[in-house]
Order: C-alpha cells, then sequence, then structure tokens
C-alpha cells in the first residue's frame, strides 16, 4: 500500500490517463495490424509489438520531443508512442505513396524525422552502433539530448553491440541502451544462447551503469528511464536498461510457437501492462466507464482512420524506384 | 607549381573542408595520435583537437556505426578504414545502413559520410591484406566509390566527396601515400562521376583506375616507341561510371583493353566490356580485353605476386592482341 501511495504522489492522473490510451493505441493498432496482415493486405515480414507497451510509453513520458529514438524491426509502436499518427504508419505497411518510408520501408523501416524516429533496422544488432553516433552527434553538438537505443534479447549476442556498448562508455555518449527482453530471440530463448542470463550484466564489463527493470509496469520503465536520461544529459554517458518484458505474439506474423506454452503467455497476460494502468486510474477513481468508454472510441476510430487512409492511399508511381536512392537529384543509374 | 605527396594531398583535403566546416571530422583507429597508420592525418590532432580527430579502439564495425549514426544526426564524419581489407568486418554498416538509410527511410535520412582508406596489394603482405573490393562496393546502389590515382585528383575528388550528401567509399592506397605531384596551392574540386583521360591517344584504349593507373602509363609509354598511340581513360570514379567518356574513346580508337587491379570475376573491367559491346559493337574492330589479378588468393611470395598482378608487359600483349600484332 505504502508503494502504491507513492506512486500516486509521483506520477498525475493525467500521466496514467496519457499512458493509458497511448498504450492502448498501440495495442488496438496491432492487433488490426495482425488481423489485417492475416488479409494479407500487409506483406512481408511484420513483428508485432503487443504486451510490450510499457516500454515505449515509459521511455516516451520520461524523455524530450528532441530527444532521438531508433530501434530494430519490431518498429511500430515507438513511433506512434512519439506523436506520429498511427495512418502513417498502417500506410507504410500497405505499401502506399503515403506510407512514412513512401512504401518503400515497410513494416521494418518505419522512420519520422519530424518525431525524432530514425528507424526502424533490420539486421539484428545493427541499430546498437547507429543509436550510439546519434548520440555521439548530439554530445559533438553541444545539446543535452539523448539517444534511446531499443533492441531485442537477440541482439546482445552481436559483436556490434560489444563495440559499441564500449566506445559509448569510453567516450560517456548520451545514449540509453534499452533491451526489450521478451525472452525468445525469434523461437530460441535466452537461456540457451550464452551461459550469461541476466542479460543486464554485460554492461558490467564496460563498467557501464546496468539494471534490470520491470519492463511490464510502466512506472518502473519511466523511472528507470528517468534516472538514465538524467545521467546522459549531465554528461556522465550511456546506461543499460534491462526492460523484462514479453511478446504475446509469435516473433514475426509466420511463427509456429511452438518453443513455448499456452501457459507460459497466459501468465504473461495477466500481468498485462495496459490492465495494470486502468486498475490504478480506477483505484484512484480517475476514471469511470464513460471515460474508459470514449478513449476505447477515439482510439478505434484512430485505428480505423490508419486503415481507411492506408486503404485509399494510392502505391508508389514506378518512378519512385530512383528516388530517394541518393539525395542528388540527377544521378546516372544504369538503366540498360 | 609546389609540389606534395599523395597523402599531403588527402590531409589538405580534410584539413581545409574541416576549417570550413565544424561538423567534419575525422575517427579511425590511429589517426590521432599516433598521426595516422601512414601519417595521412599527420598534424590533424594538433591543429584540431581531439574531439574532430579522434582515435578509436580495433573496432571497425562499431565506428563504422557510430559514423553512420552521427551522419544521419547533422554530422559529416570522415571514417579511416587502416586499410579496406579491415572494412570488411564493418561491411554491414556500409551496406545495410549507410547504402539504405536514404531509400528505407523514403528520403527522410541522407548520410553524409566518407570511408576512407588504402585497398588492393601494398607489397608481400599475403592474402588477407591485399585484396581490392572496389567492384563489391561499387555493385551496391546507395553508395559512390572514388578511386584516385594521382595526388591532385585525390585532392579534389576528396573534397567533393566530403561535401557530398550521399555515403562515398573513397579508396586509395599504400603504394601511392610517398607519389609526389604538383597540387596547386589554390582551392579546387573535381566531381565525382567524371573520368579523364590521362594521355590522348587514336591507336587503343586502356581504361583503369586507381594505383594501377601506373602500370597503363607505363605500358602507354612503352608502347609508343612500338608507334601504337594509346589513349589512357582514369575513370576515377567506380560508381558511377562515367560510361560516356569510355564509349567516346572507343568509338575514336576501336579498340579496348581495361586494367584493373581485382579477381576478374563480376569485375569492374568486365563490366566496362558489356557497356562497350552493347553501346559500341559496332565501332570495335577487335574483341575487348581485361588484365586482372589472378582468380586466386594473392599469396606472399614475390615471384607469385609477379604471376598475379596486371603488369606493364601483360597489359603490352594485350594490347597488341587487340591490335592483332
Amino acid at each position: 500500500m505504502a508503494k502504491a501511495a507513492d506512486k500516486k504522489q509521483k506520477f498525475s492522473k493525467e500521466q496514467y490517463l496519457k499512458w493509458y490510451e497511448s498504450m492502448l493505441l498501440m495495442r488496438k493498432f496491432e492487433e488490426k495490424t495482425g488481423q489485417v496482415y492475416v488479409q494479407q493486405k500487409i506483406k512481408g515480414f511484420c513483428h508485432l509489438y503487443i504486451g510490450q507497451e510499457a516500454i515505449v510509453a515509459g521511455t516516451v513520458s520520461a524523455t524530450r520531443k528532441e530527444d532521438k529514438h531508433i530501434t530494430a524491426y519490431r518498429d511500430h509502436a515507438h513511433p506512434i508512442g512519439l506523436g506520429l499518427h498511427p495512418k502513417y504508419v498502417m500506410a507504410e505497411m500497405y505499401a502506399k505513396i503515403t506510407g512514412c518510408s513512401k512504401g518503400k520501408g515497410g513494416s521494418m523501416h518505419i522512420f519520422s524525422k519530424e518525431h525524432n524516429f530514425v528507424g526502424g533496422h533490420g539486421i539484428v544488432g545493427g541499430q546498437v552502433p547507429l543509436g550510439a553516433g546519434i548520440a555521439f552527434a548530439e554530445k559533438y553538438l553541444g545539446t543535452e539530448n539523448v539517444c534511446v537505443c531499443s533492441m531485442g534479447d537477440g541482439a546482445v549476442r552481436q559483436g556490434a553491440l560489444h563495440e559499441a556498448f564500449n566506445m559509448a562508455m569510453t567516450w560517456k555518449l548520451p545514449v540509453i541502451f534499452v533491451i526489450e527482453n521478451n525472452m525468445y530471440a525469434m523461437g530460441t530463448s535466452v537461456e540457451r544462447t550464452s551461459n550469461v542470463h541476466d542479460l543486464w550484466k554485460l554492461g558490467l564489463a564496460y563498467d557501464m551503469p546496468s539494471k534490470p527493470v520491470d519492463g511490464l509496469t510502466v512506472e518502473a520503465v519511466h523511472e528507470a528511464m528517468e534516472e538514465a536520461v538524467a545521467r546522459a544529459r549531465r554528461g556522465d554517458g550511456p546506461t543499460l536498461l534491462e526492460m523484462k518484458t514479453y511478446r504475446y505474439k509469435g516473433h514475426s506474423m509466420s511463427d509456429a510457437q511452438t518453443y513455448r506454452t499456452k501457459e507460459e503467455v497466459k501468465e504473461y497476460q495477466e500481468q498485462d501492462p495496459i490492465l495494470k494502468v486502468l486498475a490504478t486510474l480506477q483505484a484512484n477513481k480517475w476514471i469511470d466507464d464513460k471515460g474508459i468508454e470514449e478513449i476505447e472510441s477515439r482510439v478505434k476510430a484512430l485505428v480505423d482512420e490508419s486503415v481507411q487512409f492506408a486503404e485509399e492511399s494510392p502505391y508508389p508511381e514506378p518512378h519512385e524506384l530512383y528516388e530517394d536512392v541518393y539525395s542528388e537529384p540527377n544521378y546516372p543509374f544504369i538503366k540498360d | 607549381m609546389r609540389v606534395i605527396e599523395f597523402r599531403e594531398a588527402l590531409r589538405e583535403a580534410m584539413s581545409e573542408e574541416m576549417r570550413k566546416d565544424p561538423t567534419i571530422f575525422l575517427m579511425g583507429e590511429e589517426v590521432a595520435e599516433y598521426n595516422g597508420a601512414y601519417k595521412v592525418s599527420k598534424g590533424m590532432l594538433a591543429e584540431f583537437g581531439p574531439k574532430r580527430v579522434i582515435d578509436t579502439p580495433i573496432a571497425e564495425l562499431g565506428f563504422a556505426g557510430i559514423g553512420v549514426g552521427a551522419a544521419s544526426n547533422g554530422l559529416r564524419p570522415i571514417i579511416e578504414f587502416m586499410t579496406f581489407n579491415f572494412s570488411l568486418v564493418a561491411i554491414d554498416q556500409v551496406i545495410n545502413s549507410a547504402a539504405k538509410m536514404y531509400s528505407m527511410s523514403g528520403g527522410q535520412y541522407n548520410v553524409p559520410i566518407v570511408f576512407r582508406g588504402p585497398t588492393a596489394s601494398a607489397g608481400m603482405l599475403s592474402s588477407q591484406h591485399s585484396q581490392a573490393f572496389e567492384n563489391w562496393y561499387a555493385n551496391c546502389p546507395g553508395l559512390k566509390v572514388v578511386v584516385p590515382s594521382n595526388g591532385y585528383d585525390a585532392k579534389g575528388l576528396l573534397k567533393s566527396a566530403i561535401r557530398d550528401n550521399d555515403p562515398v567509399v573513397f579508396m586509395e592506397s599504400e603504394q601511392m601515400y610517398g607519389d609526389k605531384m604538383e597540387v596547386p596551392e589554390e582551392e579546387y574540386y573535381i566531381p565525382l562521376g567524371v573520368a579523364d583521360i590521362k594521355r590522348a591517344g587514336t591507336d587503343v584504349t586502356i581504361v583503369s583506375f586507381g594505383k594501377i593507373m601506373k602500370v597503363a602509363m607505363a605500358a602507354a609509354q612503352e608502347l609508343e616507341k612500338e608507334g601504337i598511340s594509346v589513349e589512357v581513360v582514369d575513370l576515377r570514379t567506380v560508381r558511377p561510371i562515367d560510361y560516356y567518356t569510355v564509349i567516346n574513346s572507343v568509338k575514336k580508337t576501336n579498340r579496348l583493353v581495361v586494367v584493373e587491379e581485382a579477381w576478374p570475376l563480376a569485375s569492374i573491367s568486365r563490366e566496362i566490356a558489356y557497356k562497350v559491346q552493347k553501346d559500341a559493337f559496332d565501332y570495335l574492330d577487335a574483341p575487348v580485353k581485361a588484365v586482372t589479378t589472378a582468380d586466386t588468393p594473392l599469396p606472399y611470395a614475390p615471384t607469385l605476386i609477379d604471376a598475379s598482378l596486371p603488369n606493364a608487359a601483360r597489359v603490352i600483349k594485350a594490347v597488341k592482341e587487340v591490335m592483332y600484332r
């Protein structure tokens, strides 16, 4: 009870309402994404964020809009959390010219420069040095901005991560490395890939402040992120946060999930991060049934609008093939 | 005109651009306190300080990626590979990040970065330190690939590469760093993608680029003594390739030999041969010949190196074959 009271003091009603609506939007958007994927409206590889929403929500609330964000290919929720209208994400997955990446990136390459979301990267661990480099630029330019560099648990076994951790720590770059540990790298559990199962401990090899975080609880994410961001802003360098989370759906849409039990999935669904936020709102009488309905209907309207926008938008014209490859307008492509 | 070394020309290009634009920095192994593994960056730490001339650990993948990230966020990095042989552990960041980000973000994030360092063989260094990857990088859309053959070109091309808004792979040679040449003190730029006729001639065209241009020029000189007039085209950039200059030269001479220090399969020379047979078929009086490195790893022994690399004798032989002499 004491802990609940603390939370009441730390976070306002408005914050909880914001978290709830934002996380619900991510959830409903991804559920819709799964549905239209099955209808083959979306093609290619498609990785859903369902279950992990507290990480983006707590990160967004603990950072400023000038801060930069980068992640791997499970990337639909991050830009939406940062304020990109979901219709641009849906249109991108529909391969439409109105998508945030003009239909050239698809599900794995969502970008929004306006919202400082630097993608959307498809090679596991490849975004980790990029995130360090984004932070390098912030430090070089003398801003107080930070970069939040997210990755899955699979990325921690890549060499790129270790090289980036080492340099980020040596040069005290303002970067927060976030491992979204949903326990499975595709179908291979964390335990099967190394003797080191506590992923946050990998940061200790580089003297990096590192810790595990309850990634299913938005308050815990926010608090850990707030501390890490403050460290980065005051010039003390990176932090590694291992967010312990869970994805309810498969690695991608084509995953039969033979590597885990239905019971395990159910166990995690009972600690659902969105339901926890709702419970706090209800316990404090900050929301009634009408309030819940209003939020749900706003979210539904946004998701419906996104699908309609994507459906009605055109595909890129063939000439787009040669655009956005070079920023130079007259690059002489080999065409015959 | 004053005479400077190739390495000094590169240093001047970087330093002149860095004086003008504070967002440009140099990063790599031994570039700062050691003054560069090949002394290209000698004195740059003293002038620009450790914020802009940055020593890295031996971690090419990591610092290449940090460069790309920085380039996507407002800076213009120059990333030095001690040799391009080592770029293979960083190639994911060159190909999957630098070359792709502009396209896969729908034009939101361009990557103004230069990856530079020496390429190809440089003496008896055996197989892992003697490779030429110009065609590997040139194959990838999103990149530009520059391979200068002398100090004057190197300076003007590197300055253009640094100012380019897209990723540029800039490939030098250990065996050129000490080459001396007249280089004007006044500032100049050489545009990327424009070949240069290094020697005008009428009987046969030799197309080449980079360090091995020396072999092409030596062969041309030798052939002149035998009354064969050779036109030597230096591509200077292998992505994009200035096909226009190549085709025009072949239309004039009707014969072509391409000289390249690289393995033959899918090489720049064979690419040129395709283009010439397609666009200048009726002008050709003989099949196109390519003189390349042998289709093997480059071993240590000098006899085996001699048996592999293009040299003047081999080029002369090829020229005589296309001349039916």
